[in-house]
């Protein structure tokens, strides 16, 4: 395969400790390797920033969820169009566009790994079908056991392995990568119309709670060794006043894992509500932040809020529910049978809104508290908090005082009252943003070892060069710089690639899906549990056989494959 | 004002679509200029001077500019798009969506109409002397923000989706509409001088819906209240039967009082 040799790069790499040294890159067979013969093809960087690839550890980009979304919303296909181009498909689209546009539009941004934030188990196959299309990009999906039966009936029992086991069995029949809770417990009692109120309400019918199936799926996840841990979605998503769950639902974390976090929370912003109702709405970012930065078993995302209009999606169903009665406007709503719900509402987030002025507010504020950047990473919940092309406007937000102190003046006049973002002097430095936007993700999907999110010797040949030199801008005053420079690469490089050039994907690209198989011991193989069978054939729709997603189904794929300690 | 006078020629054989036969295209170009504007037949690019003959030049503002547009315009979709002053005379029947997303101005269609008409309608005129198909001064598919301003005046008889998710302005047919009129409703006056079949006013919460002949089908969320007299349009007092609704819908509160759409029914 070819040779590719980066001159001149200026490389930020936190994961090997390198921060803004000028070094030629060298590649090979879509490795980075030691060096190269004098034939590799030369690309000079002319001392441009240059990055591992970027890493979405949360967004919606791929599944029936999306795909919902984008049917519900005609009016959003018309806007951003692209035509075809010779490596091209014709795109539309904006918070829900199409897969190509997804495509093209993280490659165009430096990103190469996203990781699909919910995938429900049993519509697994429309999720690897549009991962096929994202040629450009590794992808994985974390596979949600919020309301999962089986889940709940081991915990009920206080059985931990047959928990496990039931994660075992399903991620690997469905090619998951992650173990995602939204909501847990929520999703299922949403079937009955109801919703649990904290972590410490039982659900109908199963007897437990929020907080036991939170703690019996991190032990279980460390006892599985999966790479990622636990993402949860808390309970009590946008209530005015949630926070007090998110800090308890922080505070049970055990630390299980010297290597990564033992609990991933997601799109905090959307957790972290102070008051007791919507007028009296404001920010408690500094006692979650306060709570991350003494607690190195956790990790957040920020869920950013950008203004615009937007499409929300999510497997909370009775939060969407909620949403609705807000904005009466279409919604779709589903319940995945033994598994999960979900529910769809396009939404319009407005400077002039007290609310939404807040909620901007607040997921600046997080990862400005949380003093280490690898326990915050910069998201959107794309699309939840805006579409993911917002990014380059958060990062220009993050690292100048300035930009925010202009944006804030625009919102609606109130929001310094119930928000803290106007006193944070931080602004991240170009080293932070590379943690945030990449470093830490890898840290935190557990796939350093990989080759993911680092330039070193042995890994993926993922960089990304990005047009401006680090010490010739301003980032604090010239924030508009920062956002043209991050919008677009000069180069995205992909498995030792040039996949994008100047925003025009050169290549139909190769591209793999990460998935876990853990091994466990027969006895806890699901498929020789003659009571799961027999459940199995009686409450779902499908059969037990056609249920797992089969691996002549998948494109290129990874297997990971671990092995349990189930003695 | 000048007047710019298009000539179809018939020359296109999938639908052409027109959108640049606006006074605000043809304003401060001469006919040559406005020969080399851009146009769509299926998915290939061509010119006006293609599909038209085009005589007389555009005026110095699209204020100024008229444009009279003869021969077959059957398949010609979105004249005055987008326009935001001038007139537009069409003297045939018209493809979709003719007089979208207008802002100002006036669309006078001698003949029929087809669906998409008048939608997201924000401002100015828009008669059709003849019938219009659906979705006349609707919202696009999928939207929420449906017609503003303005006033669509069909002197035939309209479709179905008429007046989807309306939030401001007046449309009166003389005819009959079919189904789903004003459905989402939240603002704005729809007349309807005909018969409708069924499903007028379902899910609106402000706006009025005033029907002359009958409606076959009542939404069951209407409730009678009382008799008004009322001028519907200008110079015509009549008396009607009030209903409020719809009733299955959440309705904002204004000083006090509850908001509701209105069906007036002609005694």
């Amino acid at each position: 395969m070819n040779e590719l040799l980066i001159r001149n790069a200026y490389v930020i790499d936190p994961v090997n400790g390198v921060n803004g040294e000028i070094r030629d890159i060298t590649v090979k067979d879509g490795k980075i390797v030691e060096s190269v013969g004098s034939r590799a093809v030369v690309v000079d960087a002319k001392g441009h920033l240059t990055l591992p690839g970027g890493i979405d550890s949360h967004t919606h980009i791929c599944g029936t969820k999306v795909n919902f979304g984008r049917y519900m919303s005609p009016e959003d296909m018309r806007a951003g169009r692209g035509r075809a181009q010779p490596h091209m498909h014709a795109v539309s689209g904006y918070s829900v566009p199409t897969v190509y546009a997804n495509n093209y539009r993280y490659s165009a941004m430096g990103y190469t790994t996203i990781l699909e934030g919910a995938m429900a188990p049993m519509e697994a196959r429309h999720t690897h079908e549009e991962f096929r299309h994202m040629t450009l990009h590794d992808t994985m999906a974390n596979t949600l056991f919020d309301g999962n039966w089986s889940v709940m009936e081991a915990i009920a029992e206080g059985d931990l392995k047959k928990a496990a086991a039931v994660v075992a069995w399903t991620l690997s029949a469905v090619k998951g990568f992650g173990l995602k809770l939204t909501n847990p417990g929520g999703s299922e009692m949403w079937g009955f119309g109801k919703n649990v109120s904290c972590i410490h309400q039982k659900v109908d019918h199963f007897g437990v709670t929020p907080a036991e199936i939170i703690e019996y799926m991190i032990r279980a996840n460390e006892l599985l060794k999966l790479p990622h841990s636990v993402h949860l979605h808390c309970n009590n998503l946008g209530k005015p006043g949630n926070y007090k769950c998110t800090l308890e639902t922080m505070n049970r974390t055990p630390d299980l894992n010297d290597k990564r976090q033992s609990l991933y929370l997601t799109h905090v912003q959307f957790h972290s509500y102070g008051g007791s109702k919507w007028s009296d709405l404001c920010s408690k970012s500094d006692d979650i932040a306060w709570m991350v930065n003494r607690k190195p078993q956790v990790a957040i995302d920020m869920g950013q809020v950008m203004f615009g209009k937007t499409t929300t999606m999510t497997a909370d169903g009775p939060m969407e529910f909620n949403l609705y009665r807000m904005y009466h406007n279409k919604w779709s709503n589903h319940d995945v049978e033994l598994e999960t719900a979900s529910g769809i509402i396009p939404v319009f987030y407005s400077r002039k809104n007290l609310v939404n002025s807040i909620m901007w507010a607040i997921g600046l504020e997080l990862a400005l508290q949380v003093k280490s950047p690898w326990q915050c990473m910069l998201t959107t919940d794309s699309p939840n908090g805006a579409p993911f092309v917002k990014y380059p406007e958060i990062t220009a937000l993050l690292m100048s005082r300035k930009y925010r102190d202009e944006e804030l003046s625009r919102t609606h006049p109130d929001t310094e009252k119930r928000t803290l973002l106007h006193s944070l002097d931080r602004e991240l430095d170009w080293y932070d943003i590379a943690v945030m936007t990449r470093s830490a993700q890898a840290k935190a999907l557990g796939v350093t070892g990989l080759g993911k999110g680092h330039l070193g010797v042995g890994a993926d040949a993922d960089i990304a060069i990005y047009p401006v030199k680090v010490g010739d801008i301003d980032p604090t005053v010239e924030y508009e710089k920062v956002i043209k420079a991050l919008s677009q690469t000069e180069y995205t490089i992909k498995k030792g690639l040039i996949v994008c050039r100047n925003g025009n994907c050169l290549v139909e690209g190769r591209n793999t899906v990460y998935w876990v198989d853990p091994q466990v011991p027969d006895e806890y193989r699901l498929e020789n549990d003659p009571e799961f069978i027999k459940k199995f054939e009686r409450y779902y729709s499908v059969k037990l056989s056609n249920y797992p997603v089969r691996e002549s189904y998948m494109h290129e794929n990874y297997r990971i494959e671990t092995h349990p300690d189930f003695d | 004002m000048s007047t710019v006078t298009l000539t179809a020629k018939g020359t296109h054989e999938l639908y052409l679509e027109a959108y640049n036969v606006t006074p605000d295209a043809f304003a401060g170009k001469t006919a040559d200029e406005i020969a080399g504007l851009e146009c769509h037949e299926g998915n290939r690019k061509g010119k006006l001077g293609e599909y038209f003959d085009i005589d007389g030049n555009g005026g110095e503002t699209a204020a100024d500019t008229q444009i009279i547009v003869k021969g077959n315009c059957k398949k010609i979709k979105r004249i005055g798009q987008q326009m935001t002053a001038g007139e537009i005379i069409v003297e045939s029947d018209c493809d979709m969506y003719t007089a979208g997303w207008m802002k100002g101005g006036k669309v006078t269609v001698k003949g029929n109409v087809d669906s998409f008409c008048g939608i997201g309608m924000a401002g100015g005129e828009f008669i059709v002397e003849g019938n219009a198909q659906n979705y006349l001064g609707s919202a696009y598919r999928g939207d929420w923000r449906g017609m503003t301003g303005g006033l669509i005046h069909v002197k035939g008889n309209a479709g179905n989706d008429v007046a989807t998710f309306m939030r401001g302005g007046k449309i009166i047919i003389d005819g009959d509409a079919f189904l789903h009129v004003c459905t989402h409703g939240e603002g704005g006056t729809v007349v309807i001088k005909g018969n409708v079949e069924s499903r007028v006013g379902g899910q609106m919460v402000k706006g009025d819906i005033y029907v002359y002949g009958q409606i076959k089908y009542m939404m069951p969320g209407f409730k009678y209240v009382d008799d008004v007299e009322a001028e519907a349009v200008e110079g015509e007092k009549l008396t009607f039967a009030h209903y409020i609704g719809d009733l299955g819908e959440r309705h904002s509160k204004r000083k006090g009082e509850i908001i509701y759409g209105n069906i007036y029914l002609k005694k």
